[in-house]
């Protein structure tokens, strides 16, 4: 089992969790607008594109600092 | 008609990618392991990939709904891409050693050397399971590739051959050069590879958010498929200006504070 959680990690997260999460985050956030947003509503695929890419930027400085 | 070849060249090249890794791996094992246990774990991780390739898209197109399908593998895609992206920058912008199948290589012939002897079924057990675990977290990643693209275009037998047909060739090369395939432009092709895998996964993502709204359908990109190129020249742009600006704050981090 432990060998199974440890590929699944490996395989959902790789060497760097700060790319999983701030996908997870991203993708969180757009759920949350899509949600509260009418149906149909044409900003908010490219809002939600716009958040993965500053959730990916935010990961990224982050890892930068740490170095 | 543009498009099948843009799944070919797409499915083929993040494939050819993985398999370049996966071969580092078994070729290592083979030289230092022996070559019965590492093909015993390449072709044992060939067939637990088809059963997996087997249920999960059975289970996967039968059971989910179409936007939640759209959201799963469009989150696996975007953290394959994004993590191939990040390394990139970071290779290209001086922070990170650049990506050597030979050091790979070497660093893996280390490690089976330093190992133990652990007999079972009559294979050397390290050779096995470290062949396997290469090819079947490899190979994972490239059924997930071919499903997202397949499905995408409306072709998975076609994205299905282009993966086999990078198997083969990086499985012939390995066996003519008989050693790992160094001279790839690996790093180049990541970051390509990385590139249109962010695409397709911040495409799929965000229409499968749509499952969050009433009616649970698909969202709509302005433009339908196009957005495609659209989010495509977004992540190329975006990767070129972090490129740019990454050496920045890395210095500024690195100086004291006055």
């Amino acid at each position: 089992m432990r060998a199974v959680g440890r590929f699944l990690v490996d395989f959902l997260v790789g060497d760097d969790w700060k790319v999983a999460a701030s996908v997870v985050a991203a993708l969180g956030l757009g759920a949350v607008l899509a949600a509260v947003a009418a149906s149909g509503a044409r900003w908010l695929a490219p809002v939600a594109g716009l958040v993965v890419a500053a959730a990916f930027v935010a990961g990224l400085a982050v890892d930068v600092r740490r170095r | 008609m543009s498009a099948t070849w843009g799944l070919l060249a797409g499915t083929f090249t993040a494939s050819f990618v993985e398999f370049v890794e996966a071969l580092t791996i078994v070729l290592a094992m083979g030289v230092t392991r022996g070559w019965r246990s590492a093909l015993a774990g390449t072709g044992a991780a060939a067939v637990a990939l088809a059963a997996f390739t087997a249920v999960a898209g059975y289970a996967l197109v039968t059971w989910l709904p179409r936007t939640a399908l759209q959201l799963g593998i469009g989150t696996l895609l975007l953290v394959f891409g994004l993590q191939w992206l990040r390394k990139a920058v970071l290779r290209a912008a001086g922070l990170k050693a650049l990506n050597d199948e030979e050091a790979a290589y070497a660093e893996q012939v280390a490690e089976a050397r330093a190992a133990g002897t652990d007999e079972r079924f009559g294979l050397d057990w390290f050779g096995f399971v470290v062949s396997f675990k290469g090819v079947f977290l490899e190979g994972t990643e490239v059924v997930f590739i071919v499903i997202t693209f397949g499905l995408n275009a409306h072709d998975v037998p076609a994205a299905s051959g282009a993966a086999v047909a990078a198997a083969a060739v990086v499985a012939a090369a390995g066996l003519v050069a008989h050693r790992p395939l160094a001279r790839v432009p690996e790093n180049t092709l990541k970051w390509a590879v990385g590139i249109v895998l962010a695409t397709y996964g911040t495409f799929w993502a965000v229409e499968g958010l749509g499952v969050f709204q009433p009616g649970g359908g698909s969202l709509d990109w302005p433009g339908g498929d196009w957005a495609i190129l659209a989010v495509l020249a977004g992540w190329l742009a975006l990767s070129r200006l972090l490129v740019l600006l990454v050496p920045i704050l890395a210095r500024r981090t690195a100086e004291p504070a006055t």
